[in-house]
């Protein structure tokens, strides 16, 4: 249809907006990147590069996040200089790891766009010229995904000849291609139609925007389908694509603010609005009394008595009855403290969801998407009841609701359930636990021999960085800070002692006083907020005030599906409130019982913060499964990874 | 005699097993036991004050190797040894005034000294005035000779009474004991009220609707906080337990009985806290002359978010814990490492702390100091009994209670 809509697909304005470099930049052929010439394909190693102490450089999957915090202007000239000669290696240029990142990990997803733009066109000469190299990708990924970064692989390998011609576009396809092979027939189909309907009503809201052909896609960040039909018709030319750039960009200014808008977290819930905590009281499954002594400051948040919570969920099990067995469960422990830390607890609740997506059945005169995301929801408002969500919970159960809305309407139920089902395997599988192997990888190589390495409270990468690094034989020690009421490092300490690394154990009002030895400080995160925020176990961010007074670096290890587009400055706007019998009791010093009864002063009272926020300029760097990237550049991720999100 | 020996050996040893906590208990035990060691001393006819500084010295200094890393023994034993100096000064000026005018009076208040024709004139004068006057610009400027001339008008001080007679010496061994005692008793006075002193000013710092922190537990912190409350002033109270000793428990109870809004928050939110609080007191176990405080552990930490935040930090600390040394790597050379078992559960742990398996040395250390080196320019003020200061000043402050003599405490025959 409209020739114009295509190269927002290539490059889209969201997307580009980022960087500081000039639209010109973009729509020429990539400049060779500096660091392409580096270990071609999957292997990672981050040990490699030497271009900067805080971050990885480009050949890392999703490159672009960082490349694109490189001014455009040093590029440039070397683009001129010997862009033939190194075209051969396309992976630096701008364009392609632009939106190659989005997709990076989407690669084996089902990609709706690719049977479209293989098929179409101009781009079809691509698309069969590559078979091979697309297969051969994506055997390559299935093989060594877990080490590997996933979109680099492909990248590297684009033959010659296409990135030459075909400019951008020609990469994407590359990218879609792998997915493509790998893709069922049905849902190459469904995706098919589905392109048509985005199509059209992408076609219907630019006649409504008042005619301006750019704002075609306006539908949203899942546009890309809408313009997967078209894309070959422009794709090859070069010329065409710098001067649509212009236009796009035009575009690209409004667009994001439609988006932006849609974007804004919603506010949460505060409980010191009567009226709404009222309604949700009357909704709510879980028994909810609320605490004698509230703190003051903390009004905002939900402050129940802890003790009765259990025992009455427990005793109601038989009463829940829309709520799913596998949940409650899961939301049972989660009260009971059984499931902490966020990569558990998110993974267990996926798990409850998939049992009761596989034992639901859709009610007759209703529909699969509509139903589903209700049962969802009031699954999701019990697990809340049971404990508030962590933020990469959130995330992933946005991920869900994504993906069950975009479900094919004419699909069967077990077809429909099929395909949830997998989304939320591959979500785990790559989201969390690939995620976590990537960021070993990069995190290892951040430990030498002789390093004496701090961390704080129990963090599951964080222990697996340090097991790694034992397995490969570094000689270092390790600081374990603790504190109290959860004393998670003892758990830590035990397993890492087992394995015979050497370990010093302290308390976090010493840490001052360990501060001087040590070398290095890894810590994990909640959450990292798009400002920079490291949103993480309370305590956390003393440790990394006095690592930053001592000059030491802090690095925070954190799987980018637990980034959020919500910026903190404090930690008590949010926050979660723990039990706070737990401040009262000392475990194993009886002696300590000042505290005993203290409910029954008015003036008194104890509060157990869970989580606070480190501010940025604390935080040396954060090792995500995208790379290592300073906190600045979060923001990025989070956007880049939003998309992803829709596309997968 | 056996019996101070006594006395001096018990203490010894329970500073030795660290039996005493906290400053002010061990400041007044030490005054007390130096009092009684005075009191039991036979000094000899020549040069009293001379033994007397040397025989305390003796003892202040196996004191103060008792438990090196507890300051507030060194700084009573150098506070008495400034008494003794004090007072022997007084006297020698007094008898010296009372010599010329033929023995008229012993009395210590020689105001209208200067209007003698003294004999030793200038040095002895300004002594005189330097023992009595505070110390202002002008005794700075006039002690200049002065500095130098003390230890010897002292001797000769002594001199002069031997060849004097000898029912004047005798009241003269009595005096110079007695006055030293009577100054020691003052001391201990001092120590036991310095909280009083110190709570009385806290209506000067603390406004209405005030939210404090302070960490851990300190009689003194309490006591400022009550005064404040008693003068009406209602405010809120963070209270940071204080790991590992977790005393903020009980002064949380303690202050919520005296009705005031106590919150208990762990160690590990102070830094998230403390951008909704105006002020942090805290107590502190020693001031080091160059206005740099050793605290109990986790108030570097405090100290560090308080400054982030642009919080003041005030120290409260009485005179007995200002010391006049200058610290060097405070953090490991005046701490004090405590037991594991506050941390880690032997029962659970101990095969990872045996020694004697594997290569010798255990996988797992447990680290458990006891105090915390907060460096001044994170202090925004202390408050002592003798009114707020800038950690700046307490090198000034120091030189009104210790002699720039005794800041070594060393026998002068073992070196």
């Amino acid at each position: 249809m409209d020739p114009r809509r295509v190269p927002r697909t290539v490059s889209d304005p969201k997307v580009r907006q980022v960087g500081f470099f000039a639209p010109p930049d973009r729509t020429q052929s990539g400049p060779p990147a500096p660091t392409s010439s580096s270990p071609p394909v999957s292997e990672i190693s981050p040990s490699g590069n030497s271009l900067s102490p805080v971050m990885i450089p480009p050949p890392r999957n999703l490159s672009s996040d960082i490349s694109r915090h490189f001014p455009p202007a040093p590029i440039s000239p070397l683009r001129g200089g010997r862009g033939a000669a190194d075209s051969s290696i396309p992976v630096g240029s701008y364009n392609p790891s632009e939106f190659i990142s989005p997709t990076a990990t989407a690669d084996f997803s089902e990609d709706a766009v690719s049977p479209g733009w293989s098929r179409k066109g101009n781009s079809a000469k691509f698309a069969s010229s590559l078979p091979t190299g697309g297969i051969g990708m994506a055997a390559v990924k299935q093989n060594n995904v877990p080490a590997s970064g996933l979109a680099t692989v492909s990248t590297v390998r684009m033959p010659k000849a296409v990135t030459e011609k075909g400019g951008a576009t020609g990469e994407v396809q590359m990218e879609q291609q792998p997915g493509d092979s790998k893709i069922s027939k049905e849902k190459t189909t469904k995706a098919e139609r589905r392109a048509l309907q985005e199509a059209q009503r992408a076609a219907k809201a630019a006649a409504k925007s008042g005619g301006s052909k750019t704002q075609a896609a306006a539908s949203g960040v899942n546009s890309i389908n809408a313009n997967t039909g078209k894309v070959p018709k422009v794709t090859p030319s070069k010329k065409d694509s710098s001067s649509v750039a212009a236009s796009e960009k035009r575009g690209g200014d409004r667009q994001p603010d439609k988006d932006r808008k849609k974007d804004v977290p919603h506010p949460r819930m505060q409980f010191d609005d009567e009226n709404r905590v009222e309604k949700a009281k009357r909704r709510s499954v879980v028994k909810q009394t609320e605490a004698r002594s509230r703190v003051e400051l903390f009004r905002h948040l939900p402050q129940y008595e802890h003790g009765t919570r259990l025992p009455d969920l427990e005793s109601r099990f038989f009463q829940l009855d829309p709520i799913h067995p596998a949940v409650y469960k899961v939301g049972v422990r989660y009260l009971a403290g059984d499931i902490s830390g966020g990569n558990a607890r998110c993974i267990a609740m996926l798990q409850a969801f998939q049992e009761s997506i596989r034992d639901y059945s859709t009610p007759p005169e209703k529909s699969l998407i509509r139903d589903l995301t209700t049962k969802i929801n009031s699954y999701v408002s019990f697990l809340i009841e049971c404990r508030p969500l962590s933020i990469s919970m959130g995330n992933a159960i946005r991920f869900l609701k994504t993906r069950i809305n975009k479900l094919a309407l004419n699909l069967s139920e077990s077809e429909a359930k099929a395909s949830i089902l997998l989304d939320i395997d591959r979500f785990i599988n790559e989201k969390i636990i690939l995620a976590d192997k990537v960021i070993v990888k990069h995190a290892v190589t951040k430990i030498r021999d002789g390093d004496v390495l701090l961390t704080y409270g129990s963090s599951s990468a964080v222990e697996m960085i340090l097991l790694h690094a034992h397995e490969l034989g570094k000689q270092f020690r390790v600081v374990i800070v603790d504190s109290r009421p959860k004393l998670e490092g003892q758990m830590l300490l035990r397993r890492l002692v087992g394995q015979g690394i050497s370990c010093t154990y302290t308390h976090l009002n010493a840490v001052s006083y360990v501060m001087h030895e040590v070398t290095r400080v890894l810590l994990g995160a909640s959450s990292v907020l798009s400002n920079g925020t490291v949103y993480s176990r309370v305590g956390t961010a003393s440790v990394a005030m006095v690592a930053h007074q001592f000059r030491v670096p802090v690095l925070i290890c954190c799987e980018a599906y637990k980034f959020h587009e919500r910026v903190q400055l404090d930690s008590i706007c949010s926050n979660e409130l723990g039990d706070p019998d737990a401040i009262a009791r000392v475990s194993g010093r009886t002696e300590i019982n000042y505290l005993e009864g203290w409910t029954n002063s008015e003036n008194l009272q104890l509060l157990n913060l869970i989580y606070d926020a480190t501010p940025s300029d604390y935080v040396s760097m954060i090792i995500t499964d995208y790379g290592m990237i300073p906190p600045t550049s979060v923001p990025v991720i989070v956007r880049e990874y939003q998309r992803e999100h829709l596309w997968i | 005699m056996p019996d101070v020996n006594s006395l001096v050996n018990e203490f010894l040893i329970k500073l030795k097993k660290r039996k005493i906590e906290g400053s002010k208990a061990t400041a007044k035990l030490t005054a007390e036991l130096l009092r009684s060691f005075i009191s039991q001393k036979r000094l000899p006819h020549t040069n009293q004050a001379g033994a007397l500084i040397d025989a305390v010295k003796a003892v202040g200094e196996e004191l103060i190797n008792a438990n090196p890393v507890e300051l507030a023994v060194g700084n009573i034993v150098r506070r008495v040894l400034h008494i003794i100096r004090e007072e022997d000064l007084s006297l020698t000026t007094a008898a010296v005034g009372g010599l010329s005018l033929s023995a008229e009076s012993d009395n210590e208040d020689d105001v209208d000294q200067g209007d003698h024709p003294a004999l030793s004139a200038a040095a002895v004068a300004a002594a005189a005035r330097s023992t009595l006057r505070p110390p202002s610009l002008q005794t700075l400027l006039e002690d200049m000779p002065h500095s130098a001339a003390v230890p010897q008008t002292s001797s000769s001080g002594g001199d002069s009474e031997g060849k004097s007679k000898s029912a004047d010496k005798n009241l003269m061994t009595r005096k110079l004991k007695h006055n030293v005692i009577e100054a020691v008793n003052e001391l201990i006075q001092d120590i036991s009220t310095c909280h009083e002193l110190i709570a009385e000013q806290a209506v000067e710092h603390i406004h209405q609707n005030e939210v404090i922190l302070t960490l851990g537990s300190s009689r003194t912190v309490t006591e400022f906080l009550c005064a404040a409350k008693e003068k009406k002033r209602s405010f809120r109270v963070f209270v940071a337990e204080g790991a590992p000793r977790y005393q903020g428990h009980a002064l949380a109870k303690e202050l919520a009985a005296r009705g005031l809004q106590t919150t208990v928050i762990t160690d590990s939110a102070v830094f998230a806290m403390i951008s909704r609080v105006n002020m942090v007191i805290v107590g502190a176990h020693a001031v080091m002359a160059n206005g740099g405080v050793i605290a109990p552990v986790g108030l570097n930490m405090v100290a560090l978010a308080a400054q982030r935040h642009a919080v003041p930090f005030v120290v409260l600390a009485g005179v007995h814990k200002l010391c006049p040394l200058y610290p060097h790597n405070p953090e490991v050379l005046l701490n004090e490492l405590k037991s594991p078992s506050e941390l880690l559960d032997f029962g659970e742990f101990s095969d990872c702390l045996d020694f004697g398996c594997g290569s010798g040395s255990p996988l797992l250390h447990v680290v458990n100091p006891a105090f915390d080196y907060v460096p001044p320019n994170l202090v925004s003020l202390f408050i002592t009994d003798t009114g707020g200061h800038n950690p700046s000043y307490m090198y000034r402050l120091l030189t009104d209670y210790y002699s720039p003599d005794d800041l070594v405490v060393r026998r002068r025959s073992t070196s």
